[in-house]
C-alpha cells in the first residue's frame, strides 16, 4: 500500500474515524423496539412503528441511516409493557373493605407523542400508575361487594380499560387490558369476620347434618314398626280369639317363668278351671 | 464462539508486544517463538512460513531476524504496530491472518446447530428474517445475521401458592368464603418469534394472567364446588381463560395446563370444617343403628308371624283338642314352678297367712326350682 502504509498513525486515525462515522450513521433498528429520530432536539421521523397485527419481518426494523451527529435515536420499546398498581383498599357500596391487586398492559403505538410527552418507558407507567388506582377505586366503589366477585367484573374491568385509555392516549400508549389479580379482604377485622361466617356456617351445617341423621333414623324405626305390625296384623287377624288364647298362654309362660324375678305363690279356687279335674266330675 | 476467544488472547498480545519485531532478545519474545514452532494455538502466523518449505527452529530465527531488520528500517515512531513478520518471499504475513480470523469467524457465525426442541430465530439487521427448524442450519455471518435459539419442546412450571401451612394463598369464592389454593401451570412456547418479540416479560406475565384467571374463576363458584367436585372444571377455565389472554396479547405461549394441587379451607376454620365431617359420620352412625334396628324388628314381627301362622294351620284341623292340649302344657309349666294353696270356696272364709307364704317362698326357692325340674 502507498503512502498510508508508511504512516500507521495517520493509517489508525483514519480508520477510527471511518469506523466511529459508520457506528454514528448506520443503527439496527431490532423488532422489539421503535426508534424516533431526532434532529436537534426536533424529532424527524419515526422508525419501525408499531401497527396493528403486522407480520415480523415485514416491520420497519433492520438498518437504517441517519445524519451523524446531528440525528440521536430515541429508543422506544415496542412489546406489551406492564404497569402494576401497588395495592389499593377498595371500599364498595354496602361498606365492605377489599383490597385489590390489578395490572394494566399496554403498548406504546405512538412513539412521537410519548417522546413529547412523557420521554421514557418508566414515565409513562409512573403517569399510568395512579390513574388505574383511581379508576380502580371509583369503578369499584360505584358497585356492592358481591358483584365485584360476580361475572359482572368483566363490565367493571371494561370501564376501567376505558377510563385509563383515554389517559394513555396523551402519552402515546394504547390500554391492551386491565385486570384484577388478585381481590382479597383485608388482614384483621374483615377477614376475621370472614372466618367467622365461615365457621358459624359450618357450624350450622353440621348441626343440620346431625339433625337430618336423626330424623331419617327415626323414620327408617317407625316404618320398620309399621312394618311389623302389618305382619302381625296379617298372620293375628286371621282368628283374633285363638291369638288372643294363644298370646295369653305365651303371656303366661313368660311372666311364671322360674328365671324371673320374685316367687310366685298361686292361690287357687277350687272351681279354677284347671282343677275341674280334681273333683272327679 | 468459545474457540475463537481462546485464539484471541495469543493474537492479541503478538499485536501489542510486536514479538517479532520490537523485542524479540526478551524472554516473552522467545517464549512466544517456541509456542510458534510446535504449532501451538497462541501463534498460528509461524504456521504459514512452515509451510513454504523452512523447516524448524532456523526458519523462525529467520523470521525473527527479518523482523528485527524491518523495524530497524522503520522511521522509529511506529513502536509495536508496525511490527510485523514477513513471508520468505518478503511480503507481510497480514492478508494470511486476517483470512484465517475471517475462516474462523465465517465457520463460527455462520454454521448453527439448533437442537431437536430448539427453534432459531433469525433477524437479520435486527429485522426478523426465519425461524429455523431442528438440525444444521446456514445463515449469514454475525453482524449481519444473528440467532436466537429458543426451547419450544420444554414445559415450563410456574407454582403459585404452595402447599404447606405457613403461607396461604387465600382466594375469594363466588359465596364470599374464603379457600386457600395452591395449584402450577405448566406451559410451552408455541411460537418463538412472538415469544421474544411481543411481550416485554413473558415469564412474569404468564404468572400475572394465571392468577387473574385463577381468580375470576374462582369467583364465580361456590366454595363447596371449589373444594370438591369443582376442581376439574376449574382447572379447564383457567387454562381456556389464560390461552384467551395470552392469545389476546399474541405471545406466542401455549397454556398446556392447569393443576389444583390443593384447595383446602383456611387454617382459621379448617376446625369448623372438620366438625362438619364428624356430623357427616354421626349422621351415617345413626342411620346404621336405625336401620339395624329396623331389620331387627321386623325380622322378629315375621319370626313371630310365621311361627303363629304354623301353629293356626295345625289349630284349625283339631280346635278343641289343640287349644286344650296347649291350655294344660302351659299351665303345668308354669304351676310347676310355683307355690300352690288351693282353698275351698263357699262360705268358709279362708284366712290367709301372707306374711308366712312370703318367708316360705324365700327359704323353700331353690328346693322348689329342683322340684319342679324333677316334677317334669
Amino acid at each position: 500500500m502507498p503512502p498510508l502504509s508508511r504512516n500507521p498513525i495517520a493509517f489508525a486515525l483514519i480508520a477510527i474515524a471511518l469506523l466511529i462515522l459508520i457506528g454514528s450513521t448506520l443503527t439496527i433498528v431490532p423488532e422489539t423496539r421503535q426508534a424516533v429520530i431526532v434532529r436537534f432536539g426536533e424529532p424527524v421521523r419515526i422508525v419501525n412503528r408499531y401497527r396493528p397485527d403486522e407480520q415480523f419481518g415485514k416491520t420497519g426494523a433492520g438498518i437504517i441511516a441517519r445524519l451523524p451527529f446531528a440525528e440521536q435515536i430515541v429508543w422506544i420499546d415496542k412489546r406489551v409493557l406492564s404497569v402494576e398498581m401497588e395495592r389499593q383498599q377498595v371500599l364498595s357500596t354496602d361498606q365492605l373493605r377489599l383490597q385489590v391487586d390489578a395490572f394494566a398492559r399496554y403498548r406504546i403505538v405512538d412513539p412521537l407523542r410519548m417522546y413529547i410527552s412523557a420521554g421514557s418507558e418508566d414515565r409513562v407507567s409512573d403517569a399510568l400508575r395512579p390513574i388505574l388506582g383511581s379508576a380502580l377505586r371509583n369503578e369499584l366503589g360505584k358497585r356492592p361487594f358481591a358483584s365485584l366477585l360476580s361475572p359482572e367484573r368483566g363490565q367493571v374491568m371494561e370501564n376501567i380499560e376505558a377510563g385509563l385509555n383515554r389517559v394513555a392516549r396523551q402519552y402515546g400508549a394504547q390500554i391492551v387490558d386491565v385486570r384484577i389479580k388478585r381481590a382479597d379482604l383485608p388482614d384483621g377485622t374483615p377477614l376475621e369476620s370472614a372466618f367467622t361466617r365461615m365457621r358459624t356456617a359450618r357450624e350450622q351445617e353440621a348441626l343440620t347434618i346431625r339433625a337430618q341423621g336423626a330424623k331419617q333414623a327415626q323414620i327408617i324405626r317407625a316404618e320398620a314398626d309399621a312394618n311389623a305390625a302389618r305382619v302381625y296384623a296379617e298372620s293375628f287377624g286371621k282368628d283374633a280369639d285363638f291369638y288372643d288364647f294363644y298370646r295369653a298362654m305365651q303371656s303366661y309362660r313368660y311372666t311364671f317363668a322360674p328365671d324371673k324375678q320374685g316367687s310366685t305363690t298361686m292361690v287357687l279356687d277350687r272351681d279354677n278351671e284347671f282343677l275341674k279335674q280334681f273333683q272327679g266330675r | 464462539m468459545n474457540r475463537f476467544f481462546g485464539w484471541m488472547p495469543g493474537f492479541v498480545s503478538g499485536m501489542v508486544q510486536g514479538p517479532w519485531g520490537s523485542k524479540g532478545d526478551d524472554p516473552d519474545g522467545g517464549d512466544n517463538k517456541g509456542g510458534g514452532g510446535d504449532g501451538g494455538p497462541r501463534n498460528p502466523w509461524t504456521q504459514p512460513g512452515r509451510n513454504s518449505g523452512q523447516k524448524g527452529p532456523s526458519a523462525i530465527e529467520d523470521l525473527l531476524r527479518r523482523g528485527r531488520e524491518s523495524f530497524g528500517n522503520r522511521d522509529g515512531g511506529g513502536g509495536g504496530f508496525g511490527g510485523l513478520p514477513q513471508r520468505p518471499g518478503g511480503k507481510t504475513l497480514w492478508p494470511i491472518a486476517l483470512v484465517l480470523v475471517l475462516l474462523l469467524w465465517l465457520a463460527l457465525t455462520c454454521i448453527h446447530r439448533v437442537g431437536p426442541q430448539e427453534r432459531g430465530v433469525v433477524t437479520l439487521l435486527g429485522k426478523y428474517s426465519r425461524t429455523l427448524s431442528p438440525g444444521i442450519s446456514l445463515t449469514l455471518p454475525a453482524p449481519l445475521e444473528s440467532v436466537n435459539t429458543v426451547d419450544v419442546e420444554e414445559i415450563r412450571t410456574i407454582d403459585i401458592g404452595s402447599a404447606s401451612e405457613e403461607s396461604e394463598n387465600l382466594v375469594l369464592t363466588g359465596d364470599q368464603n374464603i379457600i386457600d389454593l395452591a395449584y402450577s401451570v405448566r406451559w410451552n412456547i408455541r411460537n418463538p418469534e412472538l415469544y421474544m418479540f411481543q411481550l416485554s416479560d413473558p415469564d412474569a406475565s404468564v404468572r400475572e394472567v394465571a392468577e387473574s384467571a385463577m381468580r375470576s374463576v374462582v369467583a364465580s363458584i361456590s366454595l363447596d364446588d371449589a373444594l370438591g367436585a369443582g376442581r376439574t372444571e376449574i382447572e379447564q377455565q383457567v387454562e381456556l381463560r389464560m390461552q384467551e389472554i395470552l392469545d389476546g396479547y399474541r405471545s406466542g405461549i401455549r397454556v398446556q395446563g392447569v393443576a389444583i394441587k390443593q384447595a383446602d379451607p383456611p387454617v382459621a376454620v379448617n376446625d369448623a370444617f372438620k366438625a362438619v365431617s364428624a356430623a357427616q359420620q354421626t349422621a351415617q352412625t345413626y342411620l346404621s343403628e336405625a336401620r339395624a334396628a329396623a331389620q331387627q324388628v321386623t325380622a322378629k314381627a315375621q319370626g313371630e308371624a310365621a311361627a303363629f301362622d304354623k301353629v293356626y294351620e295345625q289349630y284349625r284341623l283339631a280346635p278343641d283338642v289343640t287349644r286344650r292340649r296347649m291350655y294344660y302344657e302351659t299351665m303345668e309349666g308354669v304351676l310347676a314352678n310355683t307355690d300352690k294353696t288351693i282353698v275351698e270356696s263357699g262360705n268358709v272364709t279362708p284366712y290367709l297367712p301372707l306374711p308366712e307364704i312370703r318367708r316360705r317362698a324365700a327359704t323353700a326357692a331353690a328346693p322348689g326350682a329342683t322340684q319342679a325340674e324333677e316334677a317334669r
